[in-house]
């Protein structure tokens, strides 16, 4: 980590010009973090008045409770479908926007703009469309012989959120690899096509493999976003629900934090979220790495 | 305006790079001091330890009567133009040379009246509401000059100022800056590896190597009379010749060589010091083969290698003569020009 | 160009509308649904073409509000939202932009340690240390405010690192030059370094603003006094709020409302929205 070569010598300023950041770190997430470990090692009783230290029983616990266990497969469920829909999405739309020349920018303008959509409007946005009484696309279902009801069968609900949580980050995917392609020099596939590959084998051979590195960045990114930023997707449209099937790892441990007031839990809850960010912040980190080495 | 005085000045870097190694100089108010060495050798470091960019291992350095070794840079009173210019891109060529004046509290009509007059002797005055990016290099090399100018500082130090620019205006600022320094007599430290600005532009010139004084004098003084071997291939262009005694024939030079002073193993002859007729005076004979002619409009020179032996000579030629087709031809250096070294010491001998 | 055919030029731009129709398809469901009236709705299906009640249903949500829902009409929300969402992007900057200064242009004693702490806030969303976060700001009375709603979000590792890689790249001789101009770190800062960064910090602003304006779980959880509500969080009361079917002309209406700021802050700063994206983060 390097600074200038030549630096200012100052006893204090650095420091103060550090303090805020430093001080707001320090006030809203080390001690939240270090609170969360903590309570993570206790128990409450149901009045709150008698609190014990059970060391690491609320993680054993944790891993024995069915309900957990069930969000993790959902949370699994989620993040995955998430990332495999919208990042394919935007690479096909974005590999055919790249070959536009006068087009491009008109077609990009039209696809940028979901990034602006908060996850929970997106979320009431599709809540909305897949309605099974005054939704638009009950509605074709139905005549394709498909009766559509997310609020009673959990594999449409997780269905209509992955495709909300899709939806929204498409455009961050989209503008990604568009700038990814943008980066290809055009001589190497016109190189190619000297070699005789065709346009499939050119973008398998050439242009994929030279998009890995964005592409694994990319995973990182949509993971943690699926896992954390969709929120409100679930809040604000299947709550969980129905009978736990959308019920995502960071929206039960506002509920069992927050609802059902299950401190030692939702703290275990949280540290074992702590634990997955930092993962994949190491994951990220490679990549970070890669980029600034160069 | 004021003398630097340098002294037992060094520099270690914190990988313990040893820059500058217990340099002792004297500056004369108004004079203009050309520094030049091989790459790597310190003169930036050097130059940078004077302007307070860079903090001073050991020594003691002052400008005028005042010792400076622990003031900032703002407080030394000195100016710099820099390689890369350094302009301040979001500025306009007017704010980039008021910038200086301003932190130092001058007002603003002074300002006015010193940019004004700067810029008009450095021909600047319709770039001043244009900003960096809308200027040529050589216009933009101007405004970095009226930048380091506008202060009217005790000394300028310059950092190959001229590298970026093309061949022809390299020449011509070289020059303008030689008349700037005369009628301004600020004191002036001025780093290059260029062999003619190091020739022409400086009242004294300073060679470096690896981080220590090889030689100070006038330049002309510094090329008639190199003292040590490594000056002596250092300055002119092509370089001196220096020739081995071993690879000499000892018996047709014998009495040429033994009016040589004592020590001697190295002679050296600047190219055009050698010549294919023989002067009817006391001189030295070699026996050549001609490797390549290179010629270049004014001059041309002669590559060719000494008979039996690896080593290239060059000699400057008028034109490319029926001899040197010959498998070997001699040529000749009068004694009175060589300069004769000895390999130990690396010092002349004479 | 490699790429000439006709017929495959033609069937990108094909799939390129269906893809753009797709994308846009929502939130033309949402203009659509925002200018009908209540009643359409309770006849089944939706129409695809837009009715007549537009001004009738964004005067109503924007200036009367639904007492029947406890939410105030959007009008307050969405200045609070903008409170908030300013309130965040200008913290962030700032203190994004002076920790970097620090980190790069100083040399001090625990800079390595400092550098840790924050990047340790690189990627912890706010979302999983949600309780004891919340927690805290209870403890400082923080509940209920403007302090409160955007001063825990303003730590932002991602904003101090972009800032440092760009000061980085920002060459030596700057600081030489206006070391020997005479200008002391503050002076620096505000005449060189600032007016260097312009694009790079509205780059971010453009990023920040979205992220201010977007977040939802946190106002959520610290606004209880309806005149804290913020727009996006103030929506979902509205659609999942009550028991019965919820009246979906107003919440479109509102949805409209809600995205459009960030919307078109996005649309006319396409350009730095799209470099602050890609080239700078991560
Ligand atoms: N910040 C630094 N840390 C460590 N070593 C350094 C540093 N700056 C320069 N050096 C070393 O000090 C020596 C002198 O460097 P300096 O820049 O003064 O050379 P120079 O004579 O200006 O060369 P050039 O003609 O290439 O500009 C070199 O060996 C260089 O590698
Ligand atoms: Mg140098």
């Amino acid at each position: 980590m390097q600074t200038k070569k030549l630096t200012f010598r100052n006893a204090w300023l650095p420091y103060l010009l550090l303090a805020p950041q430093v001080i707001i770190t320090a006030i809203f997430f080390l001690w939240p973090a270090g609170q969360a470990l903590y309570q993570s090692l206790l128990r409450q009783d149901a009045f709150g008045f008698n609190t014990t230290f059970v060391g690491l029983d609320n993680f054993t616990r944790l891993f024995q409770d069915d309900l957990y266990v069930n969000a993790l497969q959902v949370t699994l469920i989620f993040s995955v479908g998430t990332t495999l829909l919208s990042m394919s999405v935007a690479l096909l739309l974005a590999v055919l926007v790249n070959r536009m020349l006068r087009s491009r920018d008109t077609y990009t303008t039209f696809l940028v703009w979901p990034y602006a959509i908060a996850p929970a409007i997106a979320g009431i946005l599709w809540w909305f469309i897949f309605n099974p009484s005054i939704g638009i696309l009950p509605y074709f279902l139905e005549m394709l012989g498909i009766s559509w009801n997310h609020r009673s069968n959990g594999n449409q609900a997780m269905l209509l959120v992955i495709i909300a949580a899709a939806w929204k980050q498409i455009s961050y995917n989209f503008l990604f690899f568009l700038a990814g392609l943008q980066s290809i020099p055009h001589s190497l596939i016109e190189a190619a096509a000297i070699d005789g590959a065709n346009k499939f084998k050119r973008f398998w051979t050439i242009v994929f493999p030279l998009l890995s590195p964005i592409t694994f960045f990319l995973m990182v990114v949509n993971v943690v976003y699926a896992m954390f930023d969709t929120f409100g997707v679930i809040h604000a449209t299947t709550e969980g629900g129905p009978a736990q099937a959308t019920n995502i790892l960071v929206y039960k441990v506002y509920r069992d934090g927050f609802v059902s007031m299950n401190l030692g839990s939702s703290a275990a809850q949280s540290v074992i979220l702590m634990a997955i960010v930092v993962l994949l912040t190491v994951l990220q980190f490679k990549y970070i790495e890669r980029r600034v080495n160069y | 305006m004021s003398s630097i005085r340098i002294l037992n000045l060094s520099k270690v870097y914190d990988d313990s790079t040893h820059a500058v190694k217990q340099i002792n100089l004297n500056i004369d108010d108004g004079e203009f001091i050309v520094l030049v060495g091989p790459s790597g050798c310190g003169k930036s470091t050097l130059l940078r330890m004077i302007a307070g960019l860079e903090t001073i291992s050991d020594g003691e350095l002052y400008i005028g009567d005042r010792l400076v070794n622990n003031l900032e840079p703002a407080e030394r009173d000195i100016a710099m133009v820099f390689q890369n210019y350094a302009l301040y891109p979001h500025m306009t060529v007017y704010k980039n040379m008021a910038y200086g004046l301003k932190n130092r509290g001058f007002s603003a009509s002074e300002i006015e009246e010193r940019v004004q007059k700067t810029a008009k002797m450095l021909e600047i005055e319709q770039f001043l509401t244009r900003k960096p990016k809308a200027l040529s290099g050589g216009q933009r090399q101007r405004v970095a000059m009226g930048r380091a100018l506008v202060r009217e500082p005790a000394a300028f130090l310059l950092d190959e100022p001229l590298s970026n620019l093309d061949a022809k205006l390299r020449v011509q600022m070289r020059v303008e800056i030689k008349q700037l320094q005369k009628r301004l007599k600020t004191t002036s430290l001025y780093v290059t590896h260029d062999q003619l600005e190091a020739m022409t532009l400086g009242d004294r010139l300073v060679v470096l190597n690896q981080g220590q004084v090889e030689q100070v004098g006038a330049p002309l003084e510094v090329y008639n009379r190199p003292e040590t071997l490594f000056v002596a291939g250092f300055i002119g262009s092509p370089s001196m010749n220096l020739i081995d005694i071993d690879h000499l024939d000892k018996s047709i030079n014998a009495h040429a060589l033994s009016s040589l002073p004592k020590g001697t193993d190295i002679l050296g002859i600047r190219p055009d010091c050698l010549s294919s007729s023989q002067p009817n005076e006391p001189s030295i004979q070699l026996e050549c083969n001609m490797t390549l002619f290179e010629p270049s409009g004014a001059e041309s020179h002669l590559y060719m290698s000494l008979k039996d032996q690896q080593q290239i000579l060059i000699m400057r030629v008028e034109s490319l003569k029926q001899e040197f087709s010959e498998p070997y031809f001699k040529v000749y250096a009068k004694i009175k020009d060589i300069h004769p070294f000895n390999k130990l010491s690396g010092k002349r001998t004479d | 160009m490699v790429d000439n055919d006709r017929w495959g030029n033609l069937l990108a731009h094909c799939i390129l509308i269906v893809g753009v129709a797709l994308v846009v398809f929502p939130i033309y469901i949402a203009v659509i649904a925002s200018t009908h009236t209540g009643s359409t709705f309770l006849s089944g299906t939706l129409p695809l073409l837009p009715g007549k009640e537009a001004w009738t249903n964004y005067t109503t949500v924007i200036f009367e509000g639904r007492s029947r829902a406890g939410t105030p009409p959007i009008a307050q929300m969405l200045w609070n939202s903008f409170i908030m969402a300013m309130a965040i992007t200008i913290g962030k900057l700032s203190i994004s932009l002076l920790s970097a200064f620090a980190i790069v242009y100083f040399q001090f004693r625990f800079r390595l340690f400092f550098f840790w702490i924050i990047f340790l806030t690189l990627m912890l969303p706010v979302e999983v240390r949600i309780v004891p976060t919340f927690q805290v700001v209870a403890d400082l009375g923080m509940l209920n405010s403007f302090a409160g709603l955007s001063i825990p979000l303003i730590a932002s590792a991602t904003a101090t690192f972009l800032f440092r890689q760009f000061f980085m790249t920002i060459p030596e001789e700057m600081l030489e030059a206006a070391r020997v101009d005479g200008a002391g770190p503050l002076k620096f800062f505000k005449d060189i370094l600032l007016p260097l960064s312009i694009t790079n910090i509205a780059a971010l602003f453009v990023i920040m603003f979205i992220y201010g304006w977007n977040q939802y779980l946190w106002p959520l959880l610290i606004t209880t006094d309806p005149s804290y509500y913020t727009i996006v969080m103030g929506i979902q009361r509205m659609a999942t709020g009550g028991d019965s079917e919820p009246l979906w002309h107003l919440v479109m209406a509102t949805v409209v409302v809600a995205a459009l700021p960030p919307v078109l802050v996005i649309l006319f700063m396409q350009r730095l929205f799209v470099k602050g994206l890609t080239e700078t983060e991560k």
